[in-house]
């Protein structure tokens, strides 16, 4: 079977260093860039299955990096930003980025966004049940089990829990959710998504208060697992 | 831009207003000029541009002098309501007055400068010992977690020492707590930087508070295990329009401070209420409650409790503070009569009462 070739494009030699030890000894073939100009022409020549972009390159703005890559590649770009800020990751994610991690980040946190970005990217619309822990959601006849009982949703969190299944793992901003299920003229409307989320976590969460399926992502969006 | 359009109206109505001045004591004189004589006229005139030299900056208080010389000689040397000056004596009289009160208006100018140079000087100083505060309070922060990482990794890799696979793991565990105090200590340091700056801008959204704070209690649930933190959220509060990001800072640097600081055990309980046009938080210890007299300094920069041995930069509650501000909102520390220390926050948002209608 052929290796899942990641390619890291990020200025410091010793994140570099980290990510490659990291991903290499979960099976995967590193490349590497340090700096956009050089990622972009790897990426064109190596055709990776996934690349891991710093924000902050010393050539160019990581943004007009992924905005480049983004006119023709088509697999995941995961954010990697040293600045804990919101703007700047939900633009990202606006300019087509995948997901996104925050430096510095736990090892287990960048492989399980790595494999959500790969599965979500080669996903096949298809899937008929998928299963998270103790809830199950059958596509098919559209019905949502937890612990084997049916759980009723209404209309609009049945097309919410939908949205969220099939980016599983991934982060989903307020904006793209808004867009999806209620349309573009609600994209500012984040009461709704509030609220939602709010009576959709009662039903489906062991702990609404402790969420464990519907993450909060600051000043970002949610994230479903 | 802004600072320099207020500049800018600040000193247009320096100009009224000391016209103003000078055409208020021409009225008097005007009136009284027959029992006084227009001698003493120029000396309330006088008075006038000195008055204001006290007040404004050199060009309005020099369109004064000018002003009032030219009006005295109009209307108060005879012949009035001519340029014209009879009595040599008067001329002489005119020019002294007129050259007095520019003296006035310049020395009091160079009089301002010297305070103002003080005023700087004394800024300077200030800052100079704040950044050595820092620098003291932050070689201390940082070079401690990094002492510990240096030297646990030298134990670990050093050949010569026998280690336990138990020692082995307290090391690592050491190195994992120093490397996420010196992280949490950086990030304190940028917020405080961006605060200041005022880089940080609120970006209002729909925030459901009770969601915020099981965040931050669910986060720092392995720091919160030792403390009985109390929250029952209050089923009734509507959403609001703030900033949720802030909201975690300020949650966040209160509840992390109150456990630091108080013991085992400690009772943390945290309300969250809609008054009028505002959210209120109050969140509240059965500790020791601060020193009466550090209650107003506890949200200064650096500042650290002489009761306790106590860690990190003293940054927690200034930042806390900031954000606050940043959001409009006030914030109360008070020790509360049946011991501990309490934090109510008040922060002005609009309410959307959309659960409701959705519910009904």
């Amino acid at each position: 079977m052929n290796k899942t070739i990641v390619l890291i494009i990020d200025d410091e030699p010793q994140i570099r260093k980290l990510l490659q030890i990291n991903l290499e000894s979960n099976d995967y073939k590193v490349i590497q860039a340090c700096n956009g100009k050089e990622g972009l022409l790897m990426a064109a020549t190596h055709s990776p299955d996934l690349i891991l972009l710093d924000l902050g390159l010393p050539d160019k703005n990581g943004q007009e990096v992924l905005k480049d890559l983004r006119g023709w590649f088509n697999k995941p770009v995961l954010i990697l930003t040293a600045v804990n800020n919101e703007n700047d990751v939900v633009l990202a994610l606006d300019n087509g980025a995948t997901d996104y991690l925050t430096k510095p980040f736990r090892t287990g946190e960048l492989l399980a966004r790595i494999r959500s970005a790969i599965r979500i990217n080669q996903s096949v619309s298809n899937i008929e049940i998928a299963s998270f822990d103790d809830l199950l959601i059958d596509f098919k006849a559209r019905l949502i089990k937890k612990n084997n009982q049916i759980i009723k949703l209404t209309h609009t969190e049945y097309a919410l829990i939908i949205l969220f299944a099939k980016n599983e793992g991934r982060v989903l901003t307020h904006q793209f959710i808004l867009k999806e299920i209620w349309g573009v003229a609600f994209q500012t409307e984040t009461q709704y998504l509030r609220v939602f989320v709010g009576t959709l976590r009662k039903k489906i969460e062991v702990n609404s208060n402790h969420p464990k399926h519907i993450i909060t992502e600051s000043g970002v969006g949610y994230r479903f697992q | 831009m802004e600072l320099f359009y207020k500049k800018n109206r600040y000193k247009k109505w320096q100009y009224v207003i000391s016209i103003g001045l000078v055409a208020f004591g021409t009225l008097i004189s005007f009136f009284s000029s027959d029992f006084v004589g227009y001698q003493t006229i120029a000396l309330f005139l006088l008075l006038i541009v000195s008055l204001n030299a006290m007040l404004f900056d050199i060009f309005p208080v020099m369109l004064s002098a000018l002003l009032s010389a030219l009006i005295w000689n109009f209307f108060f040397i005879p012949p009035i309501f001519t340029w014209h000056i009879n009595k040599p004596e008067d001329t002489l009289m005119f020019l002294m007055y007129f050259v007095i009160a520019i003296i006035n208006a310049v020395l009091s100018y160079k009089i301002k400068q010297i305070e103002k140079k003080g005023r700087e000087k004394e800024e300077k100083e200030k800052t100079i010992k704040l950044y050595n505060t820092l620098l003291n309070s932050l070689s201390h922060e940082l070079r401690t977690p990094i002492a510990t990482i240096i030297g646990s990794i030298d134990t670990i890799n050093d050949k010569d020492t026998k280690l336990t696979k138990e020692t082995v793991f307290e090391l690592h565990k050491e190195i994992k707590t120093a490397s996420y105090r010196l992280n949490s200590q950086v990030e304190n340091l940028l917020s405080m930087n961006r605060l200041e700056s005022g880089i940080l801008k609120p970006r209002f959204d729909w925030c459901d508070i009770n969601e915020i704070v099981y965040m931050i209690l669910n986060e720092n649930e392995e720091l919160i295990r030792e403390h009985q933190v109390l929250f029952n959220a209050n089923e009734n509060l509507p959403l609001f329009r703030t900033d949720g990001g802030f909201l975690e800072q300020i949650l966040r640097n209160i509840i992390i401070n109150s456990i630091f600081h108080t013991p085992n055990n400690t009772i943390i309980s945290i309300n969250v209420k809609h008054v009028s046009n505002n959210y209120e938080i109050v969140i509240s210890d059965n500790g020791k409650g601060f020193p009466e007299k550090d209650l107003n300094l506890a949200f200064n920069k650096f500042y650290k409790s002489a009761q306790t041995e106590s860690k990190g930069l003293g940054l927690g509650l200034s930042i806390v503070k900031g954000f606050v501000e940043a959001l409009n909102g006030k914030i109360l520390l008070e020790n509360q009569v049946t011991g501990g220390a309490r934090f109510t926050i008040t922060i002005p948002a609009e309410t959307s009462f959309i659960q409701d209608i959705i519910h009904e």
